[in-house]
């Protein structure tokens, strides 16, 4: 619990807490919840609460890869509703899913501040613009072949 | 005798990287040392030119020549055109100020982003940053406060609230502690001026929130970054780091006795916490549930203290206020709307960016004049103007002039500047249907109007999109759109009906599958069986 030590001086720490646990673990394990509010001082329910308030913390592992995928209005335009079904038909998921083998999980958003360059999707936290149904194939299939050759070694 | 080293910018800025904007840096850096040619690369933030990213710029001694959209594959006949003398190539722009695009523009917030190193304190200051500042540590609260008034500033997050008179609530409270938090939550599809501020200028953000600190007497502050924007948020962290090093931040800002301390939290994937009560609760550790006003934050903000909550915009522009005065600030706008606004062209738009006008522009201008009409070279259809609880407007109404009385005449707003483009290809009753379903995704929670409202507006859209019983549906829709303009809390339940009823009543003709248009049923042009 070295990651509620660093945090706990910051006032109104729980986010920050939150987001390191995740950040090292994956996701908000449910044995975390009473510790958190045992060193914050709050009840079970409020963290249950916060954490289950905000899309981004998931209670379960993610996928190897991380999809984000933005279906706003700007992505819309620009054909982001047809590359979310050619996702989930070339990756063989669902929205808010994982792939069966744990390569990646797909996660709608609203917005990545690339709407002039949309449709955009963000993976592992990179941000790639103007990517419709090839470039989104490319990019799935060089972290496949990474992963392929890590895995090998 | 020793030649200055050609300097060579390459955007460092999220959109520039999310189509290569590393691999051309790279490949740049590769190919000089191939031949043996020094120079130096320096990654700034974008110009705003969007369309062209990666734009390469190179410094000569008649200015800045631009190439774009430059490829790691196009690097070496970069070379070969000699464009470290800005020599001719396909890919050429000419000198990047003469571009049209850019010189029409009246850059005041954005006018240092694209053109220095977002983190040298020295390239700042080398183009007139921290200037402001320094005016601000000579003044009294009062005088400072006084000039943000005078210059008209409004809130640039949405609502165009007056800053000075936010920032003199809080002046006049007492408190043994005070707040000033930076609204960076940018949640509306179709903005990114936060986001390229923060990562082409962040020095502006942080000289705006210590001005703003000063002037109320605030000796902490808060930015409050969405987590959808990592690669700002550790831009932001960098240069706040470098000013704290530097004695911009802290316990004796710039030599004096003056203190403030300033830190950037990162949310996590809530839109309603771009709404300023929302935000500080969040903030706070807490779920981010919008509180009743009043009171308001400017006296009982975070953790119950009176704060200033402003959107980036509205803090980015406090520098130059300070620095040039009120007067000039505010000798830009029409009316009641003073000074520029950074207008951001997306979705489906040939030229898209950042535009930064004063006040009074419009609509058509920017689509056409600016922007270059669609991408897809089909003609405009609808734009929506001000992000999700936004109008959609039709072409008879680009005349629109751009500023806060015209648009709210109109029942539309301008919001955070985004202004989102769609062709002939759109379904307006499926955009319809999208408002009510962010809605219903996104809500907070409180208002039952805003919550269940907005789920039953997507079940009523889509009967009526499967054609049943329509005229009944939109009835029962129109209803539930005035309910949640009634009964709801903020703007989320109280404003999405404007994207709903905008649709219906300009673009009637998607609602009513059996007289529709090809488009309204979901067939494109080109599609057809
Ligand atoms: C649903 C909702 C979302 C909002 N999102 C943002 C946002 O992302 N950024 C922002 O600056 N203001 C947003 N606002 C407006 C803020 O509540 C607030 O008016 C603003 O931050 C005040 O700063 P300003 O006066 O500088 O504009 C939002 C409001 C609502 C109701
Ligand atoms: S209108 Fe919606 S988002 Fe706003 S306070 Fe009510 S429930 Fe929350
Ligand atoms: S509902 Fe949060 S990402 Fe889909
Ligand atoms: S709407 Fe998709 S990135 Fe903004």
């Amino acid at each position: 619990m070295s990651i509620v030590a660093e945090h706990a001086r910051q006032r109104g720490a729980l986010l920050p807490i939150l987001h390191a646990l995740q950040e090292t673990f994956g996701c908000i394990d449910d044995a975390a919840i009473p510790l958190l509010a045992g060193a914050l001082n709050l009840s079970r329910a409020d963290v249950h609460g916060v954490v289950s308030f905000y899309h981004d913390f998931r209670r379960t592992r993610p996928g190897r890869h991380v999809v984000k995928m933005c279906r706003a209005e700007a992505c819309q335009a620009m054909g982001a509703d047809a590359l979310l079904d050619h996702a989930r038909r070339s990756l063989t998921v669902d929205a808010h899913g994982t792939t069966a083998d744990g390569a990646f999980s797909l996660e709608p958003v609203f917005c990545l501040g690339n709407c002039a360059l949309s449709p955009a999707v963000m993976i592992d936290g990179v941000l790639h613009g103007r990517v419709g149904p090839e470039r989104f194939d490319a990019l799935t299939a060089d972290l496949r072949a990474q992963d392929q050759a890590e895995d090998a070694r | 005798m020793s030649h200055r080293l050609t300097s060579i910018y390459v955007p460092r800025d999220a959109a520039a990287l999310s189509v290569g904007a590393d691999a051309v840096a790279a490949a740049i850096r590769a190919e000089a040392s191939r031949r043996g040619l020094p120079l130096r690369v320096v990654r700034n933030g974008s110009r705003g030119m969007l369309w062209l990213e990666p734009l390469v710029e190179v410094a000569t001694d008649a200015g800045r020549v631009a190439y774009g959209a430059v490829t790691p594959a196009d690097v070496p006949s970069l070379f070969d055109a000699g464009f470290l003398t800005g020599g001719p190539h396909p890919l050429g722009q000419g000198l990047t100020e003469e571009i049209p695009f850019f010189k029409k523009q009246e850059r005041l917030t954005f006018a240092r982003c694209g053109v220095i190193d977002p983190l040298s304190v020295e390239d700042y200051r080398a183009h007139g940053g921290f200037r402001g500042l320094e005016n601000a540590l000579a003044m009294t609260p009062a005088e400072i406060v006084a000039t943000v008034t005078e210059s008209g500033l409004r809130g640039r997050g949405g609502a165009g609230f007056p800053t000075g008179v936010k920032w003199n609530t809080v002046l006049n409270a007492e408190a043994d502690e005070k707040f000033v938090c930076c609204n960076a939550d940018e949640g509306d599809s179709g903005t990114f001026a936060d986001r390229m501020m923060i990562e082409g200028d962040p020095f502006c953000l942080i000289e705006g929130m210590t001005i703003a600190a000063l002037a109320v007497g605030a000796t902490a502050g808060y930015v409050y970054m969405r987590s959808e924007y990592p690669h700002a948020t550790e831009t932001l962290r960098h240069a706040i780091r470098l000013a704290y090093d530097e004695g911009w931040l802290g316990e004796n800002i710039h030599g004096t006795d003056r203190i403030f301390h300033l830190e950037a939290r990162v949310g996590a994937g809530a839109y309603i916490c771009g709404e300023e009560t929302a935000m500080l609760e969040s903030l706070e550790g807490k779920r981010g549930m919008v509180r009743a006003k009043p009171p308001l934050p400017a006296l009982q903000g975070l953790f119950g203290k009176p704060t200033v909550v402003n959107n980036v915009l509205s803090l980015c522009a406090v520098p130059i206020i300070l620095d040039r005065g009120a007067d000039y600030y505010r000798d830009f706008g029409v009316g009641r709307s003073r000074g520029t606004l950074p207008f951001q062209l997306a979705g489906n738009i040939r030229q898209g960016g950042i535009v930064e006008k004063a006040f009074g522009v419009t609509l058509h201008e920017l689509l056409y004049e600016y922007g270059g009409g669609t991408i897809s070279g089909r003609p405009i259809r609808a734009v929506q103007v001000g992000g999700p609880l936004g109008a959609y407007l039709p072409p008879a109404q680009f005349d629109l002039r751009k500023d806060y009385e015209a648009f709210a005449a109109q029942g539309a707003m301008l919001g955070h500047g985004g202004i989102v483009v769609f062709d002939d290809t759109v379904n307006m009753a499926r955009q319809a249907r999208f408002a009510m379903e962010f809605c219903a995704i996104e809500s907070c929670g409180k208002c039952t109007p805003c919550r269940i409202g907005s789920t039953r507006g997507v079940e009523v859209i889509d009967k009526i999109i499967a054609g049943q019983d329509v005229d009944d549906n939109l009835a029962l829709l129109d209803d539930l759109c005035e309910v949640m303009l009634d009964g709801s809390l903020c703007a989320m339940g109280g404003m999405t009906p404007f994207p709903v009823r905008s649709a219906i009543k300009h673009f009637g003709e998607d609602f009513r599958p059996t007289t529709a248009s090809p488009s309204a049923t979901g067939i494109r042009a080109g599609d057809a069986p």
